[in-house]
């Protein structure tokens, strides 16, 4: 039956993607993921495209071979074998799990300028605003900086201080001169839908990742009591991880579509 | 559940696997690992590089194959789906392929819509059409 549930479970992740592709083909412009996911944890401002999408990628592959060889050692009735692999799938989820937190956190808080309505707004990724629209080009970039508010203007040229350029400003001239506008890449306003298919479908398929850990430690539990000995055979170990693996095979998909292309 | 170990859909008392097995488990994950990798590299590589459309939607093609092969290889060998049964393979496969339909139509679907909006909306057209002189960054 596990089988015929992932079946049903696979048609809802398909229609949410190709719900996406839909919005998708329908817009004359989307943005670049290798423009989107570049951060690293602890590097700052470095641009490392797809650096730490992969390293989550990385871990979820790992897990499922952890799983499948804790499957393995369940057919060899080989309760230590299980209990070690089973361990070492649980923790691969969880750090998938955490990287996901971190990713989400740094796309929601961390604010980038945009143009709208003639001046300069800083926004997160969020399910009602998207930061990764067409580049402005400068001379309207330069435009906006004037009717821009001083307080972001400030925060601007915190964030990307032009060398050489030091002291208090006196008015919003010298505090625009002292932004450095090769750092500052200001874009327009992205498609909003982004925000919502991104959050919706990553945080379903984390969702699974999440009940796939309770799962697991269900069943690490159940191994460690003596459950499936007693029973005579790990055949639960085997159904936890086909739905271990779906979650892996899910992430392909996701990866593929939201990273990839 | 006492009675689960009598379900058809498990290759449970199939055989007990030896060291071959795990030696196969590992050989998938290079292969899935080596298939990532070459598709991270292309993924930057889109990016990288400033080739015509056609050519980004070619290697984009290559991508989403090399995705599905991974799937297979999820599916056949960690889910153990190659070894079952044919007729259960089946039903477990022929009604994935109302995929393909359901794909073609809907991404045609959204490219209808984006063409009949360009046509009739120049402003939609004008307003989200890439510009050539912005740079890509």
């Amino acid at each position: 039956m596990m089988w015929y549930f992932l079946m049903s479970d696979a048609f809802t992740f398909g229609a949410f993607l190709i719900s996406y592709g839909t919005i998708r083909f329908s817009q004359n412009f989307w943005p670049d993921p290798n423009v989107v996911f570049n951060a690293f944890p602890g590097a700052g401002h470095q641009n490392l495209p797809l650096a730490f999408v992969s390293v989550m990628t990385f871990i979820l592959i790992m897990s499922s071979v952890t799983m499948v060889l804790a499957v393995h050692e369940g057919h060899r009735s080989n309760r230590q074998g299980v209990i070690k692999w089973m361990l070492w799938t649980i923790l691969g989820g969880i750090a998938f799990l955490l990287c996901q937190a971190w990713e989400w956190h740094h796309l929601i808080t961390g604010e980038h300028a945009v143009l709208a309505d003639g001046k300069i707004e800083m926004i997160g990724q969020t399910m009602g605003g998207n930061p990764w629209g067409q580049l402005v080009d400068p001379a309207a970039a330069q435009q906006a900086l004037a009717a821009t508010p001083p307080k972001i203007l400030a925060e601007l040229a915190h964030e990307y201080p032009k060398a050489g350029v030091t002291g208090t400003p006196k008015d919003v001239s010298q505090l625009i001169a002292m932004i450095d506008m090769e750092q500052l890449h200001i874009r327009e306003k992205g498609p909003i839908a982004f925000g919502g298919y991104f959050y919706g479908i990553t945080g379903f398929h984390g969702f699974h990742v999440f009940s796939g850990v309770i799962i697991n430690v269900v069943m690490l539990l159940m191994t460690m009591r003596g459950v499936f000995d007693r029973r005579g055979h790990y055949l639960m170990i085997e159904k936890a991880g086909l739905y271990w693996h779906f979650v892996d095979l899910v992430w392909v998909f996701v990866f593929l579509c939201f990273y990839l292309i | 559940m006492d009675h689960q170990h009598t379900a058809s859909e498990v290759t449970f008392h199939h055989h007990v696997p030896g060291p071959e097995n795990v030696k196969r488990i590992w050989k998938i994950f290079w292969v899935l690992l080596i298939i990532t990798v070459i598709e991270l590299g292309l993924g930057l590589f889109l990016w990288a590089t400033d080739f015509p459309s056609w050519l980004d939607l070619a290697i984009k093609g290559v991508i989403v194959i090399l995705s599905l092969a991974k799937a297979f290889y999820i599916v056949s060998i960690f889910m153990h789906l190659g070894d079952e049964i044919r007729n259960m393979i089946m039903t477990i496969a022929v009604p994935l392929m109302l995929f393909i339909w359901f794909i073609a139509a809907f991404l045609w679907d959204g490219s209808s819509y984006k063409n009949l909006r360009n046509k009739y909306d120049k402003h939609f057209e004008e307003r989200t059409t890439e510009k050539k002189d912005a740079g890509k960054h």
